[in-house]
């Protein structure tokens, strides 16, 4: 048997049927995705190509037909919907299209829970949800019920509270589904400094502006992955151009 | 044309008469008609430059055709071509020439034409979006020249996610 990999997140012929009526569906049919410490990969593909699906099994939150998942070295896919809990506890942020707020507290009592069930003190929490309402326009919203915020305002009060822990990895899926462009300003902006500071993101979206953000784009088609490769950094150009930044061609 | 009738010829060699049928049936009104004229010109000025050696066939009654094939010049000015990156709309016009015609001569595999395509939408999109941050919030036509290239690259690649679903 091969060794466990050693990269923050490995999987390895994964696979994920779903039973409707009249058969089976495989929506994911055998990924090997290796993801290390501190990369940004944005997962791309048409709806229906499985992205979202395999967030869901990564993320522990669906079991997987077949295959590992390996995180951070240890085994995963066998855990109980409860042992996963206690992983993601310890390390794995996710943000779904869903907000799951918790609708009895306050925004700024959503986004400080994380901090203090790890163990943090209250000023910890406070500090760090300060820090992050404050970076996604939300600072005046700290005392105001997650029902009273609209849907964009509600998925980034969800984007903090995963980010609260600086977990080892986050997971999101289409952060910024809902949101106008300064909205999705505000949410990259967040997510680039998190991944300066060494955040691990693993992202589905639909957009490519978001996506072109990563440090690495995975494409997947029909339930596998069709390519993966690293975003071209600015300053190699790819094809060459006269002036390399002008959007308007002449002649 | 030039590439296009080098791409048909990398396939099996053949006359004119049958490469212009070949670009007919494979892209029927996509392609503006080709001109047989034109591609006896084009052949002749590509046989000159070494890219194609011709042989007369014989057809008992009927004249001698001249049958067209690839010189190992040739084979690599068409290798050349389909790994280049086009730039604008003649590169996306070019990207879908290749996609049709590259596969059939074994040039080059779909899925990784379009995957290459693909990457070079994203670092299109990249450099765009580096351009946006340090462009002045006040510079309307900046900004919209920026969008109007945005609104583009995005039609692109919803385009190559049909190419994708339709021929791989």
């Amino acid at each position: 048997m091969s060794p466990a990999p050693l990269a923050l997140l490995c999987t390895r012929d994964l696979v994920k049927d779903y039973h409707a009526d009249g058969g089976t569906v495989r929506a994911v049919r055998g990924v090997n995705l290796v993801v290390e410490a501190g990369e940004f990969v944005a997962m791309m593909g048409p709806s229906g190509s499985g992205k979202s699906t395999l967030l869901h099994v990564i993320g522990g939150l669906e079991q997987p037909t077949s295959g590992q998942i390996w995180l951070g070295g240890e085994r995963a896919d066998r855990l109980s919907p409860t042992a996963w809990a206690v992983r993601r506890r310890r390390g794995i942020g996710i943000v779904f299209q869903a907000a799951n707020l918790l609708a009895t507290m306050t925004v700024a009592d959503n986004v400080e829970l994380p901090v203090l069930l790890a163990g943090g003190t209250a000023r910890q929490a406070r500090v760090r949800r300060e820090e992050l309402l404050e970076q996604l326009g939300l600072a005046a919203k700290a005392r105001t019920a997650p029902g009273r915020l609209s849907g964009g305002e509600q998925q980034k009060v969800a984007l903090a509270r995963a980010l609260a822990n600086k977990p080892g990895l986050l997971l999101a899926d289409e952060p910024t589904g809902n949101l106008d462009s300064g909205s999705t300003a505000e949410v990259l902006k967040l997510l680039r400094q998190a991944h300066a500071e060494g955040q691990a993101i693993v992202l589905v979206t639909h957009d490519a502006r978001v996506a072109t953000q990563a440090d690495r784009i995975v494409n997947l088609f029909d339930g596998m992955i069709c390519d993966d490769a690293p975003m071209a950094v600015s300053g190699s150009r790819p094809g060459g151009d006269a002036s390399p930044l002008a959007p308007l061609r002449w002649g | 044309m030039r590439q296009h009738l080098l791409a048909l010829l990398a396939k099996e060699p053949a006359h004119g008469y049958e490469l212009k049928l070949a670009l007919e049936q494979t892209f029927g009104g996509a392609y503006p008609s080709p001109n047989i004229g034109q591609i006896y010109v084009t052949l002749k000025r590509m046989e000159a430059d070494g890219l194609v050696c011709s042989e007369d066939v014989e057809q008992g009654s009927r004249p001698n055709k001249k049958v067209y094939e690839l010189t190992p010049q040739g084979r690599e000015a068409v290798a050349a071509w389909v790994d280049e990156q086009g730039e604008g709309p003649r590169g996306r016009d070019d990207f879908f020439i290749k996609l049709a015609l590259a596969p059939q001569a074994g040039l080059a595999d779909r899925m990784e034409l379009i995957n290459r395509q693909r990457r070079y939408y994203y670092a299109q999109l990249r450099v765009l979006a580096d351009l946006q941050e340090t462009t002045d919030r006040r510079d309307v036509t900046a900004r919209l020249a920026i969008e109007g290239q945005h609104l583009h690259l995005q039609a692109d690649l919803q385009w190559l996610q049909r190419c994708q679903e339709a021929l791989v």
